[in-house]
C-alpha cells in the first residue's frame, strides 16, 4: 500500500482486513507484506489473511508486518458481529509464514539420465518460493452515545487495545473517530454507512505501548478472532478507498470440505505444470511475479487466482512440511479433536496409523484488486471440490556427462527442442521477450542448448532409404 | 429466426424442409446455445467439466424420459431432456459422474412424478440442481464460474433473447432481470454505494444463464402474460431475499424451485392457454408452425 506523507495517524482498515484507509510513511501495510528478504519486493502491496471455516464459524487471523512507530498503529475493520475479549486471541506470525511456505508455487527439478545408459530415475529437488513465503473511558463513552455511537466492547489483549463500535450513522463514526484520533479519508465515510446499514460493526485497534514495551521486538503480531455468522467474506472496500493503484491479497482458507471460491468474482488456476528454463532457478521471483501480471492482464489486469488447493496431510512436492495439529489448532481449526474420543478399534502396531488423517483442505486465494475492478467485497463459497491443485514449475536438466554412443546425437536434438519450447513458454507466460530469453540463457551459462555435429545438408526422406548413393 | 425463413419464402426463397423444421422448434436454438456455451466454458473459461460429465448426464436425462414415456405410451422425444442435460452441466458443479447422473434421473423423473392438471411443477433441471446441491457435499453450484465479462454478458443477452423470443417466454426473463436490476439498485441506494456494485452483480453469468435458459422454460411458467410477469417478480424478490438476508449466492436458482408449487395457482389467478411445443415441422412446405394456443375453456372444462 501507498504512502502518505500528511496523514498524522493512521487508520488501517482491514479486508477482513485489510485494507487500509492510511498508512504509516515508513511503514507497509497491516497485513502487507513487503518481501522481508533483502532481494525482492515481490507483490508489495499485499495482504496475508488466514480463513478457518466451516458452517457458520470463522475463525480469521491477520498477518501484520507492520514495522514503525507503534503510536501510528491504528486499524479499522468491519466485522459481522460484537466480537468479545474471548474471540480474540494472539497469534504467532511465524504460523502464516509456514502456511504461507506450504502453499506457495513451487519450482521442481527434474536431472536426465545419461541417454547412453538409459535407466529411468528422476532425481527431485525442490524449492518453494521461498520469497512469497516469507513475504509472504467514561468520556469517551458519553461523546459516542451523543454521535449514535456505542462502544459494544472495550478489551486489551496482548499489546492491542481493542474496541468494538456499532453505529448508528457514518457520520457520528466519522466524528467520533476523528476525535478520537484517527483520521477518515472523506471518501471512506460512504463506505462505512454502507457497513452500518448492513448491521457490521467495527473492530478498532491500536497498540498499547506499555504492553507492546514489556513484549518488546518490533513487529506487532497476528490478531485472530472468532466468531459465527453465515457471511463468509472479506471486507475489501475500505482499503480501496484511498489505495493507490492495485493491492495484492492472499487468502489461505482451511475447511473441512473442499476447495473455497469466490462466488462474486471468477476463480481461475494460476497457470501450472510449466517447463522453463533452468536460469529461472536462480530468477525464480520475478519469473512468478512476471507472470501473474501477465495472467491478471488477461483477465483486465485484476482477478482472483489460485495458486494451491490441497489436502493439509501431504504435499508432493513439498514447499514446507504440513502443518502440525498445534499450528492448525493455533490458527482456529476448532474440528480437530472433534470424534478423536471414540477409541480406535486395537490393532496390531505395524497397522496403527501414528496420526489420525487431519480433515483439513487448504485453498490459496492471490487476488489482486482495485476499486474499479473490485467494487463488492470478496465473498466465498466452500464447494466440495477435493481435486489438489498446484502452482507448479518444472526445470528440467540435460544430461551433462559424456555421451559417447549413437543414441547421444538424438538425445541432444530432441533436448534442444525441448529448450527451444521452454523459451516460448517461459515468453509466453512472462511477455518476456524472446530475445532476452536467450540472453539470459547465454550470461547465466545454465541450461545452454547443445552444440550439434554439423547437420546433414540432406535430412529428406528418401536420404534414408537409399544412403550414401550420391557421394 | 423463424421470422428469417418467413421473410425468405415471401422472396420466393423457399429453405429445404429440414431446415426450416430445425428453425422452428425453439428448443433446437436452446440445445445450440447451451452447448456452445459448454464448449465455452471448457475451452475459454476452464470449468472442471470432464467431457465424460456431459455425456453421462445426457445419457441419465434421454434414458430416463425413454423408459418414462414408454411406461405411460407417450412418445418418446429427446429435445427436452437433452436440454434439461445441458442447463444441468452448465450449472452443477460436481467430481462424481455418479452424482452427474443421479442429477439427470431425478430432474427428468420429477416431471413424470410432480404434476398438477396435466401440468410439471418443477423446471427439471431446477429441482436436479437443487436436491443434488442440498444433499449431497460432492455437488454444488458455482455462481461464480462465469466471471462478469461484459461482452460475455452481452452475448448471453443476445443468444438469449432469440431463443425465449421464440419460446415466447421473453417476458418472465425480462421481467426476472427487470425486477431483480431494481432490487439490486434500490438495495445500493439505500445503502449508500456506488452504482458500480449493482452493475458488477448483474453481470454475472449464472444469472443470465438462469433467466434466459431455466426460468423461461414455457412448460413450468403460468400460462398468462400477467401471470408470468408477477411470478417472475415474486422470484426476483424471492432470490434477492436469500441472496443478501441469507447469504446464499445461489439465491435466485433456490428461489425458483420454492415458488413452483404456486404456479398451479398462478394459473387458476391468470387463466389462459396451455404452451405446446411445436409439432415437429417436418412438413413438406417448408412452413414452420406457429405455437399451437388452446383456449383455456377447453381446459378448464
Amino acid at each position: 500500500m501507498k504512502q502518505f506523507k500528511y496523514l498524522p495517524k493512521y487508520l488501517l482498515s482491514s479486508a477482513a482486513a485489510i485494507s487500509a484507509l492510511m498508512i504509516a510513511p515508513q511503514a507497509s501495510a497491516f497485513c502487507g507484506f513487503y518481501v522481508a528478504k533483502a532481494d525482492t519486493d515481490l507483490f508489495n502491496q499485499s495482504s496475508k489473511v488466514a480463513l478457518v471455516r466451516d458452517g457458520d464459524r470463522t475463525v480469521i487471523t491477520m498477518a501484520n508486518d507492520y514495522i514503525g512507530d507503534p503510536t501510528e498503529f491504528a486499524m479499522v475493520i468491519p466485522v459481522p458481529t460484537v466480537i468479545t475479549k474471548e474471540q480474540v486471541h494472539i497469534s504467532d506470525s511465524s504460523l502464516l509464514d509456514h502456511l504461507d511456505a506450504y502453499t506457495a508455487p513451487r519450482l521442481v527439478e527434474y536431472f536426465d539420465s545419461n541417454p547412453c545408459a538409459r535407466r529411468e530415475y528422476d532425481q527431485v529437488t525442490v524449492t518453494g518460493n521461498r520469497r512469497m513465503a516469507s513475504v509472504g473511558a467514561p468520556m469517551m463513552e458519553k461523546e459516542a452515545k451523543s454521535l449514535g455511537v456505542t462502544i459494544e466492547e472495550s478489551f486489551s489483549v496482548g499489546e492491542y487495545d481493542i474496541l468494538i463500535l456499532s453505529a448508528k450513522e457514518s457520520d457520528g463514526l466519522q466524528t467520533w473517530l476523528e476525535s478520537n484520533g484517527y483520521r477518515v479519508p472523506k471518501k471512506a465515510v460512504k463506505t462505512l454507512g454502507s457497513y452500518i446499514k448492513q448491521d457490521m460493526k467495527f473492530f478498532v485497534a491500536k497498540v498499547n505501548l506499555e504492553e507492546k514495551a514489556k513484549q518488546g521486538g518490533e513487529m506487532l503480531r497476528p490478531i485472530a478472532v472468532a466468531y459465527e455468522s453465515p457471511k463468509f467474506m472479506l471486507p475489501i472496500r475500505l482499503g480501496t478507498v484511498n489505495a493507490n493503484g492495485d493491492q495484492d491479497l492472499f487468502v489461505y482458507t482451511l475447511t473441512r470440505n473442499g476447495k473455497v471460491e469466490t462466488t462474486n468474482y471468477r476463480t481461475q488456476k494460476i497457470p501450472s505444470d510449466k517447463e522453463l528454463p533452468i536460469f529461472i532457478k536462480d530468477d525464480f521471483g520475478d519469473f512468478y511475479k512476471d507472470m501473474y501480471k501477465i495472467s491478471a492482464k488477461r483477465e483486465g489486469g485484476h482477478g482472483v487466482f489460485m495458486e494451491y488447493a490441497w489436502d493439509m496431510n501431504w504435499c508432493d512436492p513439498c514447499a514446507a512440511d504440513p502443518l502440525s495439529n498445534d499450528q492448525l489448532k493455533e490458527l482456529g481449526v476448532f474440528w480437530l479433536d472433534e470424534g478423536r474420543d471414540i477409541q480406535p478399534m486395537p490393532n496390531p502396531r505395524r497397522f496403527r496409523p501414528k496420526q489420525m488423517a487431519k480433515d483439513v483442505y487448504v485453498t490459496r486465494l492471490h487476488v489482486r484488486y482495485d476499486a474499479e475492478s473490485f467494487p463488492e467485497d470478496l465473498k466465498f463459497k466452500t464447494t466440495g471440490d477435493k481435486q489438489n491443485f498446484q502452482g507448479r514449475y518444472i526445470l528440467r536438466h540435460a544430461f551433462d556427462g559424456d555421451m559417447e554412443c549413437p543414441e547421444a546425437e538424438a538425445y541432444k536434438k530432441q533436448v534442444n527442442a525441448r529448450k527451444e519450447t521452454e523459451i516460448k513458454t517461459l515468453a509466453n507466460l512472462t511477455g518476456w521477450e524472446t530475445k532476452y530469453i536467450r540472453t539470459k540463457i547465454k550470461t547465466s551459462g545454465k541450461g545452454e542448448l547443445f552444440e550439434l555435429d554439423k547437420p546433414k545438408k540432406k535430412s529428406d526422406w528418401w536420404n534414408n532409404i537409399w544412403p550414401g548413393e550420391d557421394e | 429466426m423463424a421470422g428469417v425463413s418467413q421473410q425468405m419464402q415471401k422472396q420466393g426463397i423457399h429453405l429445404p424442409s429440414f431446415i426450416s423444421g430445425l428453425l422452428a422448434d425453439p428448443r433446437h436454438y436452446q440445445i445450440i446455445v447451451l452447448s456452445s456455451l459448454i464448449l465455452l466454458g471448457t475451452f475459454h473459461f476452464a470449468f472442471q467439466l470432464p467431457w465424460w460429465h456431459v455425456v453421462a448426464c445426457i445419457g441419465s436425462t434421454v434414458g430416463t424420459q425413454a423408459v418414462a414415456d414408454k411406461v405411460i405410451g407417450r412418445k418418446f422425444d429427446a429435445r427436452s431432456p437433452l436440454i434439461s442435460a445441458l442447463s444441468l452441466t452448465l450449472l452443477l458443479r460436481t467430481g462424481s459422474v455418479t452424482l452427474s447422473i443421479a442429477a439427470g434421473i431425478l430432474a427428468i423423473s420429477s416431471k413424470y412424478i410432480i404434476r398438477w392438471r396435466g401440468k410439471h411443477i418443477f423446471n427439471p433441471a431446477n429441482f436436479g440442481l437443487v436436491i443434488l446441491s442440498l444433499l449431497f457435499t460432492g455437488a454444488w453450484i458455482s455462481p461464480g464460474q462465469w466471471g462478469t465479462a461484459p461482452i460475455f454478458a452481452l452475448f448471453l443477452l443476445g443468444m438469449g433473447g432469440i431463443v425465449t423470443g421464440k419460446a415466447k417466454r421473453w417476458d418472465v426473463s425480462i421481467a426476472l432481470l427487470v425486477s431483480y436490476a431494481a432490487l439490486l439498485f434500490g438495495r445500493a441506494l439505500w445503502l449508500g454505494d456506488p452504482f458500480a456494485i449493482p452493475v458488477h452483480q448483474l453481470q454475472s453469468g449464472a444469472l443470465l444463464i438462469f433467466a434466459f435458459f431455466m426460468i423461461s422454460d414455457p412448460k413450468t411458467t403460468p400460462d398468462a402474460r400477467l401471470g408470468r410477469v408477477l411470478y417472475a417478480m415474486l422470484v426476483a424478490s424471492i432470490g434477492f431475499t436469500i441472496q443478501f438476508a441469507f447469504y446464499n449466492a445461489a439465491g435466485i436458482i433456490l428461489a425458483l424451485i420454492l415458488t413452483a408449487p404456486i404456479v398451479p395457482l398462478f394459473d387458476r389467478l391468470f387463466p389462459a392457454g396451455r404452451y405446446h411445443w411445436p409439432k415437429f415441422p417436418m412438413t413438406k412446405t417448408g412452413v414452420s408452425h406457429e405455437t399451437v394456443q388452446i383456449p383455456a375453456q377447453i381446459l378448464t372444462k
